[in-house]
């Protein structure tokens, strides 16, 4: 009796569970920080959980093995959090419809220029070809950058710390180039942070405006879409 | 929110079996999602509580995405050889290709939709 109560009561040991719990925490402290900077764009609560796991990980010499024995149950809501992007996409169909010429046009231009870029840039100044594939699909939205990574031969672990450093860096400087290049129009002020920076850029520029909100949606799903059906092709000329 | 869950996870299952029978080079989340859409465009008019719950559950799985990256994230303590070794064009290129791409998207939107504006006349340029 006591046996199977045990059995049953104990799916996980104490190591696994306590670095779930411990992801969990410092995500919730990056989010603390970020609110206590007032928003901040480069005070960003994933990159504050990575660090934070990653010294932790170090100073305890745990494997990342033994970390995601526990982490995995997190990792796994990335597939269903993928598949729920279709409901913002299906939900802002009208914007996309109202304005799909100059939404297709930027989406092609804007996509290839991400991913070409990001791999040429990378191998220009000698990095390898796994690197520069990681580098590819940096600017889509990290679940569908990493699977599209793993299908290209890139490292999915290197293109989720892209995506996250990417999408900072838009998010800090998309509203200034946005001034600088003198436009006002928060549909393209939207859909540029969706397609460059996905979510973070996103999560920085829908505050300020639904319109946005709604064009980065759009411009995070399409340009996921996009580079996962492109980007294999693209991949298959360099092997 | 039972159902809405069923549906997620459905539609990631048929995306997976999908990708496995045809061969598709498209992960199997990102076909669900292109059947999920597909499905909710059809049914416009399906029950609204269905539709809310999704929509609910939805929201809160993307509000919280930040969440999802970090035990992926923290496999780059695995790559910290790969960091080291090429710093500077992985440097470069997430800045130049961030730059680059938020660029020429805005210009090509902006530029695009430009015969729309009432102010704007035919346009010439090529």
């Amino acid at each position: 009796m006591m046996s199977t109560i045990q059995a049953v009561w104990t799916p996980m040991t104490l190591s696994p569970l306590l670095w779930l719990a411990l992801t969990l925490l410092s995500f919730l402290l990056g989010k603390q920080a970020q609110r206590l900077c007032g928003g901040m764009a480069l005070v960003n609560p994933v990159l504050i959980a990575i660090a934070i796991m990653a010294l932790l990980l170090k100073l305890t010499h745990t494997s990342y093995q033994t970390y995601f024995s526990g982490a995995q149950f997190i990792n796994f809501l990335l597939g269903p959090a993928t598949v729920a992007l279709a409901v913002p996409l299906a939900l802002n169909i009208g914007h996309v419809r109202s304005s799909m010429r100059e939404i297709g046009l930027a989406l092609l231009a804007g996509s290839l220029t991400s991913t070409i870029s990001g791999s040429v840039l990378v191998w220009l100044f000698g990095g390898a070809r796994d690197v520069a594939m990681s580098m590819a699909s940096k600017s889509v939205t990290t679940p569908i950058a990493m699977a599209v990574a793993q299908e290209v031969g890139g490292v999915p672990a290197l293109t989720a710390a892209f995506a996250i450093a990417g999408g900072i860096v838009a998010a800090s400087i998309g509203q200034s180039l946005m001034r600088w290049l003198r436009i006002s129009d928060w549909r393209t002020h939207g859909f540029a942070a969706g397609v460059a920076g996905s979510g973070v850029a996103a999560a920085q520029i829908a505050p300020l405006s639904g319109l946005a909100a709604a064009f980065a949606a759009i411009g995070i799903g399409l340009n996921g879409l996009f580079t996962a059906l492109v980007l294999p092709i693209l991949a298959s000329f360099w092997h | 929110m039972l159902n809405a869950i069923t549906v997620l996870i459905s539609a990631q299952l048929l995306g997976e079996l999908l990708k496995n029978l045809l061969h598709l080079t498209l992960p199997g989340p990102v076909i669900g999602m292109f059947i999920l859409a597909a499905v909710l465009l059809l049914r416009r008019r399906a029950p609204a509580g269905q539709d809310s719950a999704l929509t609910d559950v939805s929201e809160t799985l993307i509000g919280n995405m930040g969440l999802l990256f970090v035990p992926a994230g923290v496999g780059i303590v695995t790559e910290s050889d790969v960091l080291r070794e090429y710093w500077l064009p992985i440097v470069i290129s997430l800045f130049g290709s961030t730059l680059l791409g938020l660029l020429v998207t805005a210009l090509v939107m902006h530029h695009a939709s430009l015969p729309m504006s009432p102010t704007a006349t035919s346009q010439e340029t090529k």
